[in-house]
C-alpha cells in the first residue's frame, strides 16, 4: 500500500500536527516533565490495547478486560498482603495468570460454543466483576496497605531532573514494561505462524479453517494472552497509582477499543499493527491530557472521547469502503 | 373448533420452542424462589415493587430486540434514557421551578416535555442509524460513540450531580395507580402491544424481520434496507426516551449514569428471549416473558440478603448458560433435520 494512505501514516501525521498546535498555544507541553506525564499515562491503556488489537485482529471483541485487570490486581494484591510475599515478580506473575484464566473463560464460550464475542464479554465482565465486589471485597487497598515493593518499583525512574522551581521530574521505569510488550506483540504477529494465524483468521474465518488453522485453539491462545494483558496492565496500573480499588477503571473499555480502533485496526477483523495501536493510545492519553492543559473542563472528556471513536471509526469505513470497492 | 385448536397448539409450541423453554425457565424460577422465601416473596407488596420496576429494563430491551433484528446491537440505549430525562429536567427547572403555576399550565409543560423527550429520542435513534447504514460503521461501535455521546452532554448540562425538581404530574408517570395497575406497568403493555403490531402486523416491521433473516436477499428483493435500518434505530431511541421517561418520573431525578447496568441486562433478557443477536427472530412477549423471570430471579435474591454484586454476577452466568442452552438445543434441531 502506498505510504500516504497506510492509517500508521495517517495518525502519526495527525499526531505530529496535533503536539504542535498544542505546543504553540501552551509551550508548557514540550517541557520534559509533561512529556514523561504523558507517556507514564500511556503504559497501562497500551498494554490493555495490545490485547484489545489481537483480539480485533482475530475478528472478535472483547469488553471485559477492564473487569479482568482489576479483579486480578485487587485479587493479587490481597493475596501478597494476606500471605506477605516479597518482592514485584511474584506479584505481577500471579496477576498475570489470574488474567489469562479469567481469559480462558472468554476463550471457552467463543472457541466451545461459536458465540459472539460481545455478548460473552459483556457476560463475563458482567459476573467478574459480580464476583469481585460480592465475594472478594468493596474496599479499597490504600498507600498504606500497599506492598511497598509495588510502589518503589514504580518510583524507579529510568531519566529524572528538577524543575526551575526546585521540585523532582522523572520517566518511571514501567514505561519500560509498555516498550517490550509492544515490542513483543509486534514480534509475535509479524513473524510468527501463530502471529499471521491470526490475521487469517480475521481475514476470513472459513478459509482459515479450510487451509487447515486450528481455530478454537487460536481463539484460546489470544483471549487467554488478552487476559494476560489485562492482568500485567492491572497490576501495572495499582502500582502507578499506589492503590488498588476494586471499583476501578469502569467504562474504560471503551478509551482502549476507541485507541485500538484510531491507530487503523478493523472492528472486521484482518486488520492492525502494534505500531498503529501504539500511535492511537498516544493520540488519545495527548487528547485527554491535552483538554486538562488548555483547561477544557473535565465534564467534556466523555464527548471528546465519544467523537474520537465516531471519527476514527467513520475514516476506517469509510477505507474499508474504498479498498473493497 | 376443539379438534383444530389441538394441532394450533402443538404448532404454537413447535415453532416457539424457545418462547416455551422460557416459560418452563420463568415458572421455574417463581417456584424455586417462592419456596425458598415462601413468606416474603409470595407477599403482595414483592410484586407490586415488580410491577413498578420491571417497565424500565422491560422497555430498554424492547429496544435492543429491534437493534438485534437488524442485525446490530445498541450500547447507547441507556445514555438515550438518561440523555432525554435530564433535557425534560432541564425544560422543568427552567420553567417550573419556584412559580406557582396553575395546575393546567403545569399539564401543559408536562406534555410539552413528554414530546421533547419522545422527539429528542428520535433523533438520537436517528443519529444512530444515519451512523451504521450512511456512514456506515459497524452498530458496536457507533452505538458505543454515541452512548459517550449522550453520557457526554448529559455531564456537561448537568456537570455531575443529578438533576431534581420534576414536577408533581411527572413523578406521577413513575408513581401512581390507574385501576389498580401501576402506570409505568400501563405504559409497557401499551407500548409493547404497540411495537408488536408495528413488528408483525406492519410493511415495515416484516420488511425489518427480512432484513435480520437474510439481508441481501431483502435487498434484491427491492427493499430499501439502510431506509428500514435508520427507522428501526429511530423506534429503538423512542423506546429508550420513554424508559427515560419513566426512570425520571419513580426517582424525580435524572442522571447521566442512571442505571448504567441495564446495558448488560437488556443485552441479557433479548437474548433469554430467544431473539438471535445475528438478526431475525424475536418476540416482544419473549422479551415480557424474561423479563418478567429475571425479576423474579432478583428480587427473591434480594429477599435472601444476596448484595447487589452477587445478582450481577449470577445475571452474567445466567447469559452464558442461557447461550450454552441455545447451542445445544439449536445442534439437536440441526441433527433432528
Amino acid at each position: 500500500m502506498k505510504l500516504h494512505l497506510r492509517s500508521e501514516f495517517i495518525i502519526g501525521s495527525v499526531l505530529l500536527l496535533a503536539m504542535l498546535v498544542i505546543g504553540t498555544i501552551n509551550p508548557a507541553f514540550w517541557h520534559l516533565d509533561n512529556i514523561f506525564n504523558l507517556l507514564r499515562n500511556n503504559i497501562v491503556i497500551g498494554i490493555m490495547a495490545m490485547g484489545v488489537l489481537l483480539i480485533l485482529i482475530s475478528g472478535g471483541i472483547d469488553v471485559s478486560f477492564p473487569a479482568f485487570a482489576v479483579a486480578s490486581a485487587y485479587i493479587t494484591i490481597k493475596l501478597v498482603v494476606f500471605w506477605q510475599l516479597p518482592g514485584v515478580l511474584l506479584p505481577i506473575l500471579m496477576s498475570i495468570i489470574f488474567g489469562a484464566l479469567f481469559g480462558l473463560i472468554n476463550a471457552f464460550f467463543v472457541a466451545k460454543f461459536k458465540m459472539i464475542p460481545l455478548i460473552v464479554t459483556l457476560g463475563t465482565g458482567g459476573m467478574v466483576r459480580g464476583f469481585l465486589l460480592g465475594f472478594v471485597g468493596t474496599s479499597m487497598i490504600n498507600i498504606n496497605k500497599m506492598p511497598r515493593p509495588l510502589i518503589d518499583l514504580s518510583k524507579l525512574e529510568i531519566f529524572s531532573g528538577l524543575n526551575a522551581d526546585g521540585t523532582h521530574y522523572g520517566l518511571t521505569v514501567l514505561v519500560l514494561f509498555y516498550v517490550f510488550t509492544a515490542l513483543a506483540i509486534h514480534f509475535l504477529l509479524k513473524y510468527t505462524m501463530l502471529g499471521r494465524s491470526i490475521y487469517a483468521l480475521g481475514g476470513d474465518p472459513v478459509s482459515a479453517e479450510r487451509a487447515g488453522f486450528n481455530i478454537p485453539g487460536i481463539q484460546t491462545f489470544i483471549y487467554c494472552l488478552a487476559g494476560a494483558l489485562a492482568g500485567f496492565a492491572g497490576i501495572l496500573h495499582n502500582s502507578l497509582i499506589w492503590l488498588s480499588n476494586p471499583r476501578d477503571m469502569m467504562g474504560f473499555e471503551l478509551d482502549v477499543i476507541a485507541a485500538v480502533v484510531l491507530g487503523g485496526a478493523s472492528i472486521f477483523g484482518g486488520k492492525g499493527t502494534v505500531l498503529g495501536t501504539v500511535l492511537g493510545v498516544f493520540m488519545l492519553v495527548l487528547v485527554k491530557n491535552s483538554l486538562i492543559i488548555m483547561k477544557v473542563d473535565t465534564t467534556w472528556q466523555r464527548v471528546v472521547v465519544g467523537v474520537i471513536i465516531l471519527a476514527a471509526t467513520a475514516i476506517t469505513a469509510y477505507r474499508d469502503k474504498k479498498t473493497n470497492a | 373448533m376443539l379438534k383444530n385448536a389441538q394441532p394450533n397448539i402443538r404448532d404454537f409450541f413447535n415453532k416457539n420452542n424457545n418462547l416455551l423453554q422460557l416459560i418452563a425457565i420463568t415458572v421455574l424460577i417463581f417456584v424455586v424462589m417462592s419456596a425458598l422465601n415462601p413468606v416474603k416473596f409470595l407477599r403482595y407488596y414483592n410484586f407490586e415493587s415488580i410491577a413498578f420496576s420491571f417497565p424500565e429494563l422491560g422497555l430498554l430491551s424492547i429496544a435492543m430486540m429491534i437493534a438485534m433484528l437488524t442485525g446490530g446491537i445498541d450500547l447507547s440505549v441507556v445514555g438515550i434514557a438518561n440523555f432525554t430525562a435530564i433535557i425534560a429536567g432541564k425544560l422543568f427547572q427552567a420553567t417550573l421551578v419556584g412559580k406557582d403555576l396553575p395546575p393546567s399550565v403545569t399539564l401543559m409543560y408536562v406534555v410539552l416535555g413528554i414530546v421533547i423527550v419522545l422527539v429528542v429520542g428520535a433523533l438520537a435513534g436517528m443519529l444512530n442509524g444515519f451512523l451504521i447504514t450512511r456512514v456506515g460503521i459497524t452498530p458496536i461501535l457507533a452505538t458505543m460513540g454515541t452512548g459517550q455521546l449522550f453520557v457526554g452532554f448529559s455531564l456537561v448540562i448537568t456537570g455531575g450531580p443529578a438533576i431534581v425538581g420534576f414536577p408533581e404530574m411527572w413523578s406521577m408517570i413513575g408513581n401512581e395507580k390507574v385501576l389498580g395497575v401501576a402506570v409505568p406497568c400501563w405504559i409497557f403493555f401499551i407500548v409493547a402491544t404497540a411495537t408488536a403490531y408495528i413488528l408483525n402486523k406492519t410493511s415495515f416491521g416484516i420488511k425489518l424481520m427480512l432484513i435480520g433473516t437474510n439481508a441481501k436477499a431483502a435487498v434484491y428483493s427491492g427493499i430499501d434496507k439502510n431506509g428500514i435500518i435508520l427507522k428501526g434505530y429511530m423506534l429503538t431511541g423512542v423506546l429508550s426516551a420513554i424508559t427515560g421517561i419513566i426512570m425520571s418520573g419513580r426517582t424525580n431525578a435524572a442522571k447521566s449514569d442512571y442505571g448504567s447496568s441495564y446495558v448488560l441486562q437488556a443485552v441479557l433478557v433479548a437474548v433469554l428471549a430467544g431473539t438471535n443477536p445475528a438478526g431475525g427472530y424475536g418476540t416482544v412477549f419473549g422479551v415480557f416473558i424474561a423479563v418478567i423471570g429475571l425479576m423474579f430471579l432478583s428480587s427473591g435474591l434480594m429477599i435472601m440478603r444476596f448484595s447487589n454484586f452477587l445478582v450481577d454476577f449470577i445475571w452474567g452466568a445466567f447469559l452464558l448458560l442461557i447461550m450454552v442452552v441455545n447451542y445445544y438445543n439449536n445442534k439437536r434441531r440441526a441433527a433432528c433435520k
